[in-house]
């Protein structure tokens, strides 16, 4: 480990640190925020391992959450499964998904990707309304009272109770950035890079692309599969909503903000973007207006996001 | 019982549906072929076509008034949006998407801010039944259906005679040589996602009579509009035309036999398997 490593895994460290303290402190209300936070930032961390770090931009991945919402909140409603199985479980389905979706779409690059990815995250949101008698559809199915409770040294955790949500959901994110985190630090990650920033010099340089990108593929899909179990088990609700476009969007429009290919990013960008889209709601119907000039501006004025911004200013060595 | 009634029923809308369609599509093919950008918020453009014809035909009375005012209003939007967000990020094609996806939103909350969460109708400006020996069939979409043929010509005249036609063609081949032969390679950009928002925004307006207008329904003009650039073979104008009245087809066959949904599933699987195994689309030459 180099001294540069060193700093930047006491950063990481620090900020997970923090965030767990936090809890003790937070109002209700904001208590809730953060833990949905942390869940949907973990979203967006796996996210950031394709575009950031790979180069890939997908308008699809919005089925991996869903397969996760899906896999770990079906067998909750119909089989009354555990709470630790489920989230094995749904973890599992997306894994599946990205690993056979990946072979498919990997053979495609930029525009065609794009579309590809999109078009097979459209399939998927199809299908879950399609088979409405099973997955309740756009209504969803609520899960409220039906996830037995788990029994850990003693204590009997709900999800109902927000401590549990809280520290189930910075779990999810330490999960998540620990995953990531080892990922770009490894070998491995140095190629995907080299793969983001000239594809075909990695090729001559004898580097299986394809191997590569299908790793990172699968991983961030595991990891949005991860956030998306629990997410559904914490939040209890599964519907199809999670599959649609805009939670394609969000995880694009969470990395933007934060830092496309900056660790960290992802978690401010989604902090700050969910609550600024919760207040927004609040005052009007039509707040994803809100979601729609963050955008415009951000790719206009401040294309690096704000870790971006902070690694070119002051912390050259922030990963 | 499937009878010869039942099929010509469906090949009549899906000829319908498809020359519909296939306004919209010329629409992003000329843009991706020109621009090479990918526009997501194309949809919207037909959206706005369809919420601005009910405006105007409901404020002014007429019906053929807002079929030429619907195209010029998204048109200016169209210069705006090219003027003030997409020449400013130097139509890089990722920075492009991302813009256009907030631009999807921009245009869809506001509709949905101004016009409200309905969905709309207008009364069709011909009413007449043609009679054919099985059924009755509505008059104004063999209308709707002889109105996009005549633009779709029109727009193949304007791209193969005219002089912004020849600068558009050139700026498509190689934009760097035509710039160097003096094309104003801007203006063409600009004049492009121009004429392509217009052309939706007349597919948008022609069909409010059929389907209403609602501040969703560009998503699903966006969607079919990818798939029949995309089987057609990106940025190739003929084959996007022959792809949207495919898709016209088998949908509107497929439509009347199975669910929708279904139909869509099918659709939007097999337009990425496409993709996957050729990324420049079935009549494409290939490149992407």
């Amino acid at each position: 480990m180099t001294a540069r490593d060193r700093r930047a895994a006491w950063l990481h460290v620090a900020v997970l640190g923090g965030l767990l303290a936090l809890q003790a402190v937070l109002p209700p209300f904001h208590h809730t925020m953060v833990a949905r936070i942390m869940v949907l930032a973990a979203f967006a961390v796996g996210y950031n391992l394709l575009l950031g770090y790979t180069g890939l931009m997908s308008l699809g991945h919005a089925m991996f959450f869903a397969a996760g919402v899906y896999g770990a909140g079906l067998p909750v409603y119909y089989a009354g499964l555990g709470a630790g199985p489920a989230m094995a479980l749904g973890t599992l389905a997306g894994v599946v998904l990205a690993a056979l979706v990946g072979l498919l779409v990997l053979r495609t690059s930029g525009v065609a990707f794009l579309i590809v990815t999109m078009m097979f995250a459209q399939v998927f949101f199809l299908a879950a309304l399609y088979f409405n008698p099973i997955t309740g559809g756009d209504q969803g199915l609520v899960l409220t009272g039906r996830l037995p409770p788990v029994h850990l040294l003693g204590l009997e955790l709900t999800a109902a109770s927000p401590a549990v949500k809280y520290n189930v959901a910075w779990a999810v994110l330490a999960a998540g950035l620990l995953v990531a985190f080892g990922l770009v630090r490894s070998p491995a990650g140095r190629v995907l890079v080299a793969i983001r920033e000239n594809e075909e010099r990695t090729r001559m340089l004898g580097y299986n692309i394809f191997a590569y990108k299908w790793l990172a593929f699968v991983t961030a899909g595991g990891i949005a599969a991860l956030a998306g179990a629990a997410y559904a088990l914490l939040f209890s609700y599964v519907g199809a909503t999670f599959a649609s476009i805009l939670y394609s969007i969000y995880p694009l429009l969470w990395t933007l903000m934060g830092g496309v290919g900056t660790t960290l990013g992802p978690l401010v960008g989604t902090g700050v973007m969910t609550y600024v889209v919760d207040v927004a709601s609040g005052v009007t119907t039509s707040y994803l207006l809100v979601v729609g000039a963050v955008l415009v501006l951000l790719i206009m004025r401040l294309p690096a996001g704000v870790m971006g911004g902070v690694r070119h200013r002051w912390w050259r060595w922030l990963p | 019982m499937i009878t010869a009634g039942h099929l010509f029923l469906a090949l009549l809308e899906g000829l319908v549906s498809g020359l519909v369609l296939a306004l919209t599509a010329l629409g992003l093919s000329l843009v991706f072929g020109v621009m090479r950008i990918v526009n997501v918020a194309h949809g919207e453009f037909f959206m706005l076509g369809a919420v601005i014809a009910w405006f105007f035909s409901t404020t002014l009375g007429s019906f053929g008034l807002a079929l030429v005012a619907a195209p010029l209003a998204v048109g200016a939007v169209a210069l705006a949006a090219d003027r003030l967000v997409l020449r400013p990020v130097r139509y890089a094609p990722e920075a492009t998407i991302v813009a256009t996806i907030g631009l999807l939103y921009i245009l869809q909350q506001l509709v949905l801010m101004v016009y409200g969460p309905y969905a709309r109708p207008v009364d069709a400006p011909v009413y007449f039944r043609v009679e054919f020996p099985w059924f009755g069939y509505s008059g104004y979409k063999l209308v709707v259906a002889g109105l996009a043929a005549l633009l779709l010509g029109a727009t193949w005249l304007v791209i193969s005679r005219t002089r912004l036609g020849l600068y558009m063609r050139a700026t498509q081949q190689d934009p760097d040589v035509a710039r160097a032969f003096g094309v104003p390679t801007e203006r063409v950009y600009a004049a492009s996602f121009a004429l392509g928002a217009m052309l939706t925004a007349v597919a948008g307006a022609l069909v409010v009579p059929i389907q209403q207008a609602h501040y969703l329904m560009g998503l699903d003009a966006l969607l079919l509009s990818f798939m029949a650039v995309i089987i057609g073979g990106l940025g190739s104008l003929r084959g996007t035309l022959a792809a949207s009245l495919l898709i016209g087809l088998i949908d509107g066959v497929v439509s009347v036999f199975f669910s929708p949904t279904l139909a869509k599933i099918v659709a939007s699987a097999l337009v990425a398997l496409v993709l996957v195994v050729r990324s420049g689309g079935l009549f494409g030459e290939g490149a992407t």
